[in-house]
Order: C-alpha cells, then structure tokens, then sequence
C-alpha cells in the first residue's frame, strides 16, 4: 500500500515536473521568437543604413548589404549638419538635466520633510496638474512667449525647467519619504538649517533617484520634437529632431542616408541604456508607487 | 511665579516662531513650483479660456465672440470631427492593445528560465527609443514592395497591405509600430507580478486551479492596482497623438496625409493655431480636449471602484 502511494505520487511528481520542464521549453521558443521580431526593426535599419541606393531599390529587398558602405555615416553626418544639430541637442539637454535636478530635488524636499500650512493643498493641486493634457498649455504658452520675446531663442526650451515639473517631484518626494527623520532633527540640533540639509544631506542620498531624474530628461530633451517646431526658427539653431526632418526633405527618398542619419540620433539614447538599465528599472518601481 | 508664567509663555512664543520659521521654509522650497505653476500652467489656462471666446490671431484682433469658436467646431468644421474621429480610433484601439500586451509579456517573462534578463533587456529597448528617427525607420519597415513587414506577411502567405499609403491602413500601421514599444508598462506589471505572494499560487494549486484560473483569480485582482495606474497614463498620453501624424506622412507638405487620415486631434489644432493663427478657435479646440480627458479620467476613476482591488480592502 504504502509503496505503491509512494512510487504513484513519485511518478506524479516526476510527471509535474516533465510538465513544467515543456512549458518552460515553450516559453522559450516564444520568447526568442518575440525577441527576434522585436530586434529585426533594428537589424533593418543598420542593413539599410549601409546599402548602396542601388541595392535598396532593388527587389526582392537583400536580408543584408552586399558590400558595406560605411561612407553613408560619413554623408549624413557632414551634408545634413549633423555635428552642428547634435551640439545643440546636446546643450539643451545637459541645461535640461541641470535645471531639473536643481529644481525638482529642492521642490520635493519642501513637500516631503517641511511642515507648513496648506501643504496637502498645494500637493494636491501639483498632482492634479499631472492630468492637463500639455497641448492645453501648449497654445497660450507660445503667446506668452511670443510676447517676452523669447522665439527664436532657446529660452522657452530652457527656462521653463528650472521650475519644477509634477512627475518628477512626486517621484522625488516617494523616494525622500523614505529616508528618516532622524537625519534631519540630528543636523538641525547641530545647527543645520533646511538649506544645508537638502544640499549635504537630502540630495546625496537620494542619488538613485537624481540619476533616474537625469537619464528621464535627458531621453526627453534629446527627443524633443514640438518645442524646437515651435520655438526655433533658424537652422543653425535646430536640434537632431528637426534637423532630421529637414533632412529627409533635402534628400528626400535617400533611405540609406535618413538611415544612417536615424541610427547616429538614436545611437546616445540606446548607449545611455546599456550603460544604466538598471537605473531605468529603478525609476519604474520608483514611479509605480509607495510600496515600491 | 511670575519667571515661571514668563518662562512658559516665552517657550510657548518661540515654539509658535520655530513652526513659523518652519513654515517660511517650507514656502521658500516649493516657491519655484508655485511660480511656475502661476507663470506656465495657471495662468497660460485661464487666458486660454478667456481667448477661446475671442477670435484672437495672436497679431492684433482680440474681440470677443462668444461661443462662436464653439458652435463652429461642432457645426462647421468637418476637419474636427475627422481629427477626433482619428484620436478615438487611435485611443480605442492603442490602450488596451498596448496595455494587453505588455501585461502578457510580463507574465511570460516572470518565469524563471535561463536568460530572462537577456529578454527582458530586448522587449524593454523599443520603448525607450523616440522621436523621428523611429518614425523613419517604422516607414520604411512598412514601405508595401520593399518593407521587412510586408516581407515577413508574404512568408505566411499573407498580401500585405500598402500601409502609410492607403488611408484606411495608416492608423493601424501607428497602433502597430506602438505595439513595438509596449514593453514600457512590462517592467511595472512585472514589478506587481513578483509582489504577488507565493502562498496565495500554492494555496490555489493545492485547491487543484489550473494555471489559467490561477492567472484570473489570483494575479489579475492582486495587480489590478497597476493595471488601473497603467490605463489612466495610457489614455491621458494616447489623447496626445501628434507626432505621427505630423512626421510620418508621404509628403512633408500636408501633415495628416494621406486624405486626413492620420490628422489627429491636436494635429488639427496645431495647424488651426500655427498655421493659419486662428489662436481663439485653436484654445476652444484645447478645452474641449481637457473636458473630454477629464471627463474620460474621472469615468475610470469611479469605474475603477468596481474592479481595482487594493490590498487590506480600503479603496484609497
């Protein structure tokens, strides 16, 4: 009796885990399948980036260049201006990320540690503003602007940073909550006032979180698109985004080249990635709430 | 006596101060939000509405004209039925695919197998990547005669259709180039996923559940929470489309091509303001638009009480 349950509920056992050893073998097929479909966007576009015209025209389309033209990169990057636009992206985003992390780690520490009337108000109000849709603001900023002058210029791609934005000081307040009090009342009865604190004290440990608030901007500065249609008016002042359209206009069914051109405005984003994943990984938890 | 009255009235009087100092601190840091929140936001809105009764044009006109902005979009302009037309289609057909689908690659990718961080590193890169460039190589990727897409249909046997050409297939084509990109919400699901606790699974087994009903009655009501922060994000940013239609278009010329199938909501009020600066009617456009995703936002909010189940049973 007691064998026979033994051996029966072995065999059930082995039997489960046959089970889970072929699902865990279709799992995996479907995930490399998946996988595959989501890389090939990418293997296209570097396959294209170095073809010649000639091969691109040419049909059946080749699975992958015949001969690689390198001297694409070379074109995109020199008759397109790219160096130029690329500099200015990279300007606006490096002010972007400045401005952001001095005003969003000095806001949410307002929010999180300071006790003051009608703070719950004020918070609840910034949340709120998280449900504006921008393009309401959109219009009425651009005559504000207009009206200061600023058009043309880089200021309204700028300034308007350095006021905080509602996302990233709530992300920062969660994470701020998180450190203790303690800290705080041991520096003030040394002496510290909140102005020390957040510098010295606030903004080092919440290190994870700048980063988070660094790489987030930057991703958005360099793919801003609306802000530079609307605000810069000169070609030496476009940034990769606009530069790329322009681009195509000027050479306009050149796949090899907008190509080449994509993958080089791509190319700082996707390392940024591979560098801090973890960190991107880290501001979704960080950003999907309190309980983390 | 009287020292002691005195004594305990001074600290009484300097604990009031030490709360009023703290209170001027605490002004003194979220001074930059309420100013910008006054100089780009508040103030922005209230103009807004004051010129979406004006028939402002940003040079000198500024009359006021009642709700004729108003009556005009829903009377007049067939553009902005199409445009709103575009956005639902987009909305209806964005979220929830997008929400389905990188809800299941979480599940997928919440087994342990060999390598899942390699997976979960590959699904997660599209969704990081924006902006034109994307665009370009989406066009290009569904370009009928020598795109990848059409060329991957045709292995299965499929005719491909002729996508950013054919005005009835350039929404689909969008909805399927954000379908790449859907691995953005994967990493919260995945976050909630392993948040789940493992008894509540051993309990349902022992219970003799099938992994289809463990999937239903114990994952889906413990993620729920996430799921409903995930569809709110995604329909107020899917209102948003403006981009695509802006970029991806076979002439540069005429934004929304071909025959306005891809003139989106914000589009068309884009152009109305940018374009030919009808400011005023361009601001009533944008209050409509608030009032609809409000509206929409506020609709999920109490509908969410029916199925959003948070833990300990108060619905916050």
């Amino acid at each position: 009796m007691s064998t026979t349950a033994a051996s029966s509920s072995g065999s059930y056992f082995q039997s489960r885990r046959a089970r889970k050893r072929i699902a865990n073998i279709v799992i995996a097929i479907i995930m490399i399948a998946l996988g595959i479909v989501c890389l090939a966007p990418f293997w296209w576009m570097l396959s294209t980036s170095l073809k010649s015209m000639k091969e691109i025209m040419s049909f059946p389309p080749t699975k992958y260049p015949h001969a690689l033209h390198w001297e694409n990169y070379k074109h995109a990057w020199v008759s397109g201006h790219f160096s130029r636009y690329a500099l200015n992206t990279l300007f606006l985003s490096c002010v972007g990320v400045v401005a952001h992390i001095l005003s969003n780690t000095f806001i949410a520490y307002g929010f999180a540690k300071i006790k003051f009337p009608g703070k719950n108000f004020l918070f609840s109000l910034m949340l709120a503003t998280m449900m504006i849709p921008g393009f309401c603001t959109l219009i009425p900023q651009y005559i504000l602007f207009s009206k200061l002058h600023w058009v043309g210029t880089y200021l309204p791609l700028t300034i308007p940073g350095f006021f905080g934005s509602a996302f990233q000081i709530f992300m920062l307040r969660q994470f701020y909550l998180g450190i203790p009090n303690d800290l705080i009342e041991a520096a003030k009865i040394d002496g510290a006032n909140h102005f020390y604190i957040w510098s010295r004290i606030m903004v080092p440990l919440a290190k994870p979180a700048v980063i988070v608030i660094a790489i987030t901007t930057f991703q958005g500065a360099w793919n801003d698109f609306l802000g530079p249609l609307l605000y810069v008016n000169k070609e030496s002042m476009f940034n990769i985004q606009i530069g790329l359209t322009a681009f195509r206009s000027a050479e306009l069914t050149q796949w090899n080249y907008l190509m080449a051109a994509s993958l080089i405005s791509l190319a700082p984003v996707i390392l940024l990635f591979f560098f801090f994943q973890r960190y991107f990984i880290e501001g979704m938890n960080i950003a999907s709430g309190t309980k983390g | 006596m009287i020292d002691l009255s005195n004594t305990y009235r001074t600290g009484k009087r300097s604990r009031l101060s030490l709360e009023r100092k703290e209170a001027v601190w605490g002004y003194a840091f979220v001074l930059p939000w309420i100013i910008g929140f006054l100089v780009f936001t508040f103030g922005p809105l209230l103009f807004s509405l004051y010129a979406s009764f004006t028939n402002y044009d940003i040079t000198s006109q500024m009359d006021w004209v009642g709700v004729r902005n108003y009556r005009n979009m829903f009377t007049h302009d067939t553009l902005f039925w199409k445009s709103l037309h575009n956005t639902l289609y987009y909305v209806v057909f964005n979220v929830p695919l997008t929400t389905f689908a990188a809800l299941l690659l979480a599940v997928t990718m919440n087994q342990k197998i060999p390598g899942m961080r390699i997976f979960r590193t590959v699904f997660y890169l599209p969704s990081v990547l924006a902006g034109v460039a994307v665009f370009y190589l989406w066009m290009m990727l569904l370009n009928p005669s020598t795109g990848l897409v059409n060329m991957a249909l045709g292995w299965v046997g499929i005719d491909g259709p002729a996508w950013m050409t054919d005005p009835s297939w350039t929404k689909p084509a969008v909805i399927l180039m954000k379908l790449w990109g859907a691995g953005g919400g994967m990493l919260l699901y995945l976050a909630a996923l392993q948040g789940v606790p493992d008894h509540l699974y051993e309990a349902a087994e022992l219970d003799g559940a099938s992994p289809i009903r463990r999937f239903w009655h114990v994952t889906v009501p413990m993620i729920t929470p996430v799921i409903f922060f995930e569809l709110v994000t995604n329909l107020i940013g899917a209102f948003q489309i403006f981009q695509e239609g802006y970029v991806m278009v076979q002439d540069q010329a005429t934004p929304g091509s071909p025959m306005n199938s891809l003139l989106f909501y914000n589009l068309h009020m884009f152009l109305k303001a940018f374009q030919s600066f009808q400011m005023g009617y361009a601001t009533a456009m944008a209050w409509f638009l608030f009032v609809v995703v409000i509206v929409l936002t506020l609709i999920n909010m109490a509908l969410s009480k029916l199925w959003v189940h948070y833990e300990g049973g108060d619905n916050r």
